[in-house]
């Protein structure tokens, strides 16, 4: 007992350092979150989902379809049919779309889609698999510009994304506020990196250690996450990065196999799954908000899964080499194909086939918590513990793996997003190494923050700032969207000619 | 009568320059004979890099050029030259095997020589030497100096 009774002042005090993070954190943070996520008047439909749905739809239409009719040439980019063997060498399609998925693809995937179909049920599922093939469109817009545009310097090194199409692309185009628009979209993805790009990620990754080892301390949790990430992007050891970086893209993999399996056992329930789907999407009978809640909670977690029209991919795929920008934004829709249509699918399926949400067997209709806030689970879990309860009835052991996938993919996503940021840090301190010091710093600090805060205020305010980075960058898409427009159809004339050839046979 | 091309693969090892030591001995008793030495820096498309690695990947790909150039290419280029040689210098990043094959296809080479060492372990056992996988699949001869 004597032993037992400092250990238990201990977690007292640090369940009240999480409470009181919290509270700073969403005291400090709310105005923000409820400018960027206000509802239209007279509805309860946000402003911000409205504009990231009606800008893909606009580059979808204005662009003809390209995500259907591109996709082909995509897989022929992807596999190097078009690349020059003398050009061989260069950071390849290939390699600038695992980069880029390896940003994108990790919590948004396992905990993101958990909390959609928790909160908007099944037919959620539905409205992110709209949301994420109209994203192609998105993506394909700002990739192409971030190519366009980037910056080659006298070293041989690149650097592009969204401040630089919008300073360089408005300034042929004769247009003003370029620069300005640049400025804030930096600040956001500032924002965005310590938010969504970190806090999110460190929160869900203990979450995740929780639902293992038993509760402690989110502190603890953000420590351990800081350290290692400070001696990666700190202390330059790069080799951890680069070992996540390879490894990501495997735990993907397995990943889908895992719900593969699961489907496969279950393929009897898959119908009945996506006829939930399919009546969820348009009814939303029995869950949160709705119709309307399933559409808008589909929407918010594929556009935070795939980042599309955020503009951070633009950055990631700025370094291919390639003389046709057009290539890299053709490559790039497959990005929020893979991640929101294969994947997100595949764990909102296991989700619903699994049973961990609670249905009226009298009604066949879901069944709120007591707040009313979401669909009643099995277990009361949310977020990752959910899906991760979900994969359970297939696997007993599949938690110790989730735990592992969500560390490295929340540890990839942190070291990618500390990139962006950075490049956004350095875009407007200047290129130096206290300033980029300096950042590297506050990156690690909020690791540590976002462990320890509760779930919500995080939730709210990483996607808040993330969608913050959306407005500035379609703002800049709709006037530079000519441009990509000119690009592409020089490009596919020249394809279509045969002017530009196919190397590989 | 065009000229006979043998296509030689270096890589700076004691049995590269014995398959470049072959291949004179080869040109001077066909005659009217061109050397092409070719040296491969490994790279695959299909590797996963980190977004650094990507934005340096231009700059490390003109050092590893050099290098080659350098180290291995200049040197064995020049004494071939010196020794009266009508020699080709080409440097490529790829799949050694890849590479050498369509090297060979695109001068109409007679055949390639290259040593026989190669990456050894469990990567050679699954996926094949270098050397294996050119006398398995090349479209010319090839001749592997021990």
């Amino acid at each position: 007992m004597a032993i037992g009774l400092p250990s238990l002042a201990h977690a007292q005090e640090a369940v009240s350092f999480d409470q009181r993070v919290n509270d700073i954190f969403a005291g400090s943070t709310g105005w923000f979150v409820n400018l960027i996520f206000m509802n239209l008047p007279g509805t309860n439909f946000p402003w911000i989902v409205l504009w990231l749905v009606v800008a893909a739809s606009i580059f979808t239409i204005y662009f003809g379809f390209i995500q259907i009719k591109a996709f082909g040439h995509a897989i022929s980019l992807v596999k190097g049919d078009y690349s020059d063997p003398e050009d061989a060498g260069e950071v390849s399609h290939f390699q600038a779309l695992t980069t880029a998925l390896s940003g994108t693809v990790g919590l948004g995937n396992i905990a993101g889609v958990a909390v959609a179909v928790g909160i908007g049920g099944p037919g959620a599922t539905f409205w992110m698999i709209v949301a994420g093939l109209l994203g192609m469109a998105s993506k394909f817009t700002e990739c192409t510009l971030g190519v366009k545009y980037r910056n080659e310097y006298p070293d041989g090194t690149v650097s592009g994304g969204p401040m630089y199409y919008m300073t360089k692309g408005f300034k042929e185009r004769s247009l003003p506020g370029g620069r300005v628009l640049a400025i804030i979209f930096a600040i956001f993805t500032i924002g965005g990196a310590l938010g969504g790009g970190n806090m999110f990620q460190a929160n869900q990754a203990h979450a995740q250690i929780t639902q293992i080892t038993g509760d402690f301390s989110g502190l603890i949790t953000g420590v351990v996450f800081a350290v290692v990430v400070f001696a990666v992007i700190v202390g330059g050891i790069k080799s951890i990065a680069s070992v996540t970086e390879k490894v990501v893209p495997f735990m993907g993999i397995l990943y889908v196999l895992a719900a593969l399996i699961i489907l496969i056992v279950n393929a009897d329930q898959i119908g009945w799954a996506f006829g939930q789907i399919f009546a969820g999407a348009f009814t939303g009978l029995g869950v949160a908000g709705g119709f309307v809640g399933a559409l808008i909670q589909g929407f918010k977690r594929a556009a935070f899964s795939n980042e599309a029209g955020v503009g951070s991919a633009a950055i990631a795929h700025a370094a291919v080499k390639t003389k046709e920008p057009v290539t890299e934004g053709v490559v790039s829709l497959l990005e929020p194909f893979i991640d929101t249509v294969v994947i997100c699918t595949m764990t909102a399926l296991v989700i619903t086939i699994s049973g961990v949400l609670v249905m009226d067997p009298a009604t066949g209709q879901f069944v709120l918590n007591e707040a009313g806030t979401a669909i009643k689970t099995v277990d009361g879990s949310s977020g990752v513990a959910l899906t991760s309860a979900a994969f359970a009835t297939g696997f007993s052991w599949f938690p110790y793996l989730l735990a592992i996938a969500v560390i490295l993919f929340a540890f990839s996503t942190m070291i990618s997003w500390s990139y962006y940021g950075l490049k956004a840090w350095t875009y407007l301190f200047g290129e130096g190494k206290t300033t980029e010091l300096v950042f590297k710093l506050i990156f690690c600090f909020f690791i540590i923050v976002g462990a320890a805060a509760q779930l919500g205020a995080v939730i709210d305010f990483s996607d808040a700032m993330i969608f913050a980075m959306a407005v500035v960058n379609i703002t800049a898409l709709y006037f530079l969207m000519p441009i990509v427009k000119r690009e592409m159809n020089s490009y596919f004339a020249r394809l279509k000619s045969g002017e530009i050839i196919k190397h590989n046979h | 009568m065009s000229k006979t091309t043998i296509v030689v693969g270096l890589d700076g090892s004691e049995a590269g320059a014995r398959a470049l030591d072959f291949a004179k001995r080869q040109a001077k008793v066909i005659g009217e004979c061109s050397i092409a030495i070719c040296y491969v820096i490994e790279w695959s498309p299909y590797s996963f890099q980190t977004k650094e690695e990507n934005e340096q990947r231009h700059k490390r790909r003109e050092e590893e050029l050099a290098l080659a150039h350098e180290r291995v290419m200049d040197p064995a280029v020049s004494q071939a030259k010196e020794e009266g040689f009508d020699v080709v210098a080409i440097v490529r990043h790829g799949d050694a095997a890849d590479i050498l094959d369509s090297v060979a296809k695109k001068h109409d080479a007679a055949q390639i020589v290259v040593g026989r060492v190669g990456v050894r372990g469990l990567k050679e056992r699954v996926f094949g030497g270098v050397t294996g996988r050119l006398a398995a699949a090349a479209s010319v001869p090839v001749t592997i100096i021990p």
